[in-house]
């Protein structure tokens, strides 16, 4: 590609924060900072800060939320952000919609960029939907001019013809949402960055957001960054993926290689779950890629030692937008009983997945029958794949838009 | 080819200190005046007197204190109605205090959209001043109405031709209004304490703005000083000036004014952009 084809270019970007309250040290800082300053020397906290690990105490009170970031956006690309919670996606969102500036290195654009942060910005509950379309556009950039262009196509994408009228404060919270989002769906700016807006609205109304994003970036050629959790959302929209860590780029490239790196380190976290565990030593599957008819078997092996009486074992399984698909538990099997003993396996097989292809994770709960009570839960204790390796064996698979449940199922004609 | 030239913009950790953005705040005029159109609409939503509460406030206030300084502790006005001094001091001075209180919370009152969205930041504090001119607009129209109705009662009051000066005044007092309020404001989203100041420090400056108590009271007692170098008093006596002829205006008093506002609104412009790119991180 040319490089006049880059629309966005982020180099070395870096942002510090400063943990704890603000209080007492707050002037002394700025005055030195202040004092370093006018002799021409270098900001003196931006030498020292770590990075940034939620769950080590650091002993400096700056972090860098992120370190060094970079990378270019071509026009027409959509590019998806992932990482954990803490990663840095909500501060690199925010600097590049501007809402704060970085500590150190630029961002340079050709286009103007909107941002999407939230839907609603701005809403007064006092005015009507018409009033706060006009008032939320302009928010956002748009001229009045073009929400004149756009106003009908808006009112009637949200749904909301009959309360457009009526003050905001009369809406239901899904309507207020709707038209909230109607009016970013109309957005057209030359970047536009969204974070995890579609988790909004009933399901009828995130399908119509989906397909709205995707018109954007298909027909419109519009450039588009878009932040989320929902492995899903990322894989059905966008080619390329940047995954976050610590506040640092840990990989780009095409999204199905980052999805992969993203869910396998999420497996070594498993293992730091269960360090923590009092009662499971170890879970281990017979195999982590499973197919859909395929059976799913699960070893929970126990510690050496514990003093507590259990005899009850719970399985959640939930999918990669934390939705919990199925549960399996010891008390559902009328034929099981016995108490587990340290150093005890404990074997859960379900004969077969019926689960469209994609990624799952699962918690554990132990504790005892009667009364029913967990004594310990363990989120995220295991992940699995499912594939699809040709289960209909004519080549034919679903996608997740029609079901999460997948079934071999029989047709006869006039028998 | 130049491709760095090329570039819409650039975000960097510092901002042109000076830059007054004019060129987007013009892009985004529009959401100026929305912003404006809010304020007005949703000020009186759901009360009985609406708009009304625009004339009780000054007029009530200018009753009280012609009772209370006027009628009971007997100062002279000079051959001015005591009513109409207070009145046009009071619609003078709310104006000011408006702008000045209004836009000082900026920061602190936008946050969630400051939060979320980009746009220049300025636009907020301009549209505060801009919906408070109309307000005033409609005080002053009240004033205009005692005003005729007292030189049909044979007051002495007479207008001079330095009333066509009265936008001048006008943009002193909003400039110096914003002004400090963009420097309070800036300056809150760290040091909250500066919230409490502005609340009662506006009500002491009242005092010594020649509001209520004019310059003659403060001569008798030897307490020029007190008001001599407060740019506001200056300008309430000079719009008093204009609009009723008595007062006293001295050349340096309205060149200090002037300069004194000038400076004050470059200076709070400084600030506010100063703050305006990390604010949220501190606020």
């Amino acid at each position: 590609m040319e490089e006049s084809n880059v629309i966005l270019k982020v180099e070395n970007i870096s942002k510090q924060y400063r943990l704890g309250t603000l209080g007492t040290g707050t002037i002394s800082h700025d005055l030195n900072r202040w004092w370093h300053q006018i002799r021409g020397k270098e900001d003196p906290y931006l030498k020292i800060g770590e990075t940034n690990d939620r769950s080590t105490k650091g002993t400096s009170e700056y972090v860098w939320a992120l370190k060094d970031i970079s990378f270019e956006v071509k026009k027409g690309e959509i590019i998806g952000i992932i990482g954990k919670n803490g990663a840095g996606k909500s501060t690199l969102l925010k600097i590049l919609s501007r809402v704060t500036g970085p500590t150190t290195g630029s961002i340079k654009t050709k286009g103007r960029i909107a941002s999407l942060l939230e839907v609603g910005t701005g809403f007064h509950p006092e005015m009507t939907g018409r009033e706060n379309v006009y008032l939320n556009g302009a928010i956002l950039g748009m001229t009045q001019k073009e929400i004149n262009a756009k106003i009908d196509e808006i009112i009637a994408f949200s749904g909301c013809e009959r309360y457009i009228d009526t003050p905001t404060k009369r809406y239901s919270s899904g309507m207020t949402v709707r038209l909230a989002f109607a009016v970013a769906a109309f957005l057209e700016p030359d970047i536009l960055v969204v974070d995890e807006v579609l988790a909004v609205g009933d399901a009828e109304f995130q399908k119509k957001a989906i397909g709205k994003m995707q018109d954007i970036s298909n027909s419109e050629g519009r450039t588009v960054l878009f932040v989320s959790h929902d492995m899903t959302a990322i894989r059905s929209l966008c080619p390329t993926t940047i995954m976050l860590k610590n506040g640092s780029v840990y990989k780009i490239g095409s999204t199905d290689e980052v999805i992969d790196e993203y869910l396998k380190i999420s497996v070594s976290e498993h293992d730091e779950n269960l360090k923590k565990s009092k009662f499971i030593k170890e879970i281990s599957l017979e195999t982590n890629t499973i197919n859909i008819l395929d059976k799913l078997s699960v070893e929970l092996k126990f510690r050496d030692r514990f003093e507590e009486k259990i005899n009850y074992c719970f399985i959640g399984v939930e999918n990669m937008d934390q939705k919990r698909i199925f549960s399996i538990g010891t008390h559902l099997d009328k034929e099981f009983s016995g108490d587990f003993k340290p150093n005890d396996k404990l074997i859960c097989t379900i004969d077969n997945v019926n689960l469209i292809q994609g990624s799952y994770k699962a918690m554990v709960a132990i504790g005892t029958n009667i009364p029913r009570a967990n004594l310990e839960v363990i989120h995220d204790a295991f992940s699995f794949k499912v594939i699809n390796n040709d289960v209909f064996e004519n080549g034919m698979s679903l996608n997740r838009q029609q079901g999460e449940i997948i079934y071999k199922s029989k047709w006869l004609i006039n028998e | 080819m130049n491709k760095e030239q090329s570039w819409l913009y650039e975000i960097t950790p510092k901002n042109n200190l000076f830059d007054l953005n004019l060129k987007e705040v013009w892009r985004y005029r529009d959401l100026l005046f929305l912003f404006v159109k809010r304020d007005v609409v949703t000020m009186y939503k759901q009360t009985i007197l609406g708009p009304l509460w625009y004339l009780i406030q000054p007029l009530f206030t200018s009753i009280i204190f012609t009772l209370v300084f006027n009628k009971i502790a007997n100062i002279s006005t000079g051959g001015i109605p005591p009513f109409l001094f207070n009145l046009a001091g009071i619609t003078s001075w709310n104006y000011f205090k408006d702008c000045l209180t209004e836009t000082s919370d900026t920061f602190k009152k936008n946050q969630a959209i400051f939060g979320k969205v980009y746009f220049p930041r300025v636009i907020m504090p301009m549209s505060v001043v801009i919906s408070n001119l109309l307000k005033f607009g409609i005080q002053f129209g009240i004033f205009v109405c005692f005003y005729v109705y007292f030189v049909f009662k044979g007051s002495s009051i007479s207008p001079n031709m330095y009333m066509l000066t009265y936008p001048v005044v006008l943009l002193c007092m909003a400039m110096l209004g914003l002004g400090l309020g963009m420097i309070t404001s800036s300056m809150v989203t760290k040091y909250r304490d500066l919230t409490f100041l502005i609340s009662f420090g506006v009500q002491l400056l009242m005092y010594v703005s020649l509001v209520s108590l004019p310059y003659s009271l403060f001569k008798e007692n030897n307490l020029t000083w007190a008001v001599d170098y407060n740019p506001v008093a200056h300008i309430i006596e000079y719009s008093r000036y204009v609009m009723l002829g008595e007062g006293s205006v001295s050349q340096f008093g309205i060149l200090y004014t002037i300069g004194i506002s000038i400076f004050v609104f470059f200076f709070g412009i400084l600030v506010f952009n100063k703050t305006e790119k990390s604010f949220i991180d501190t606020i």
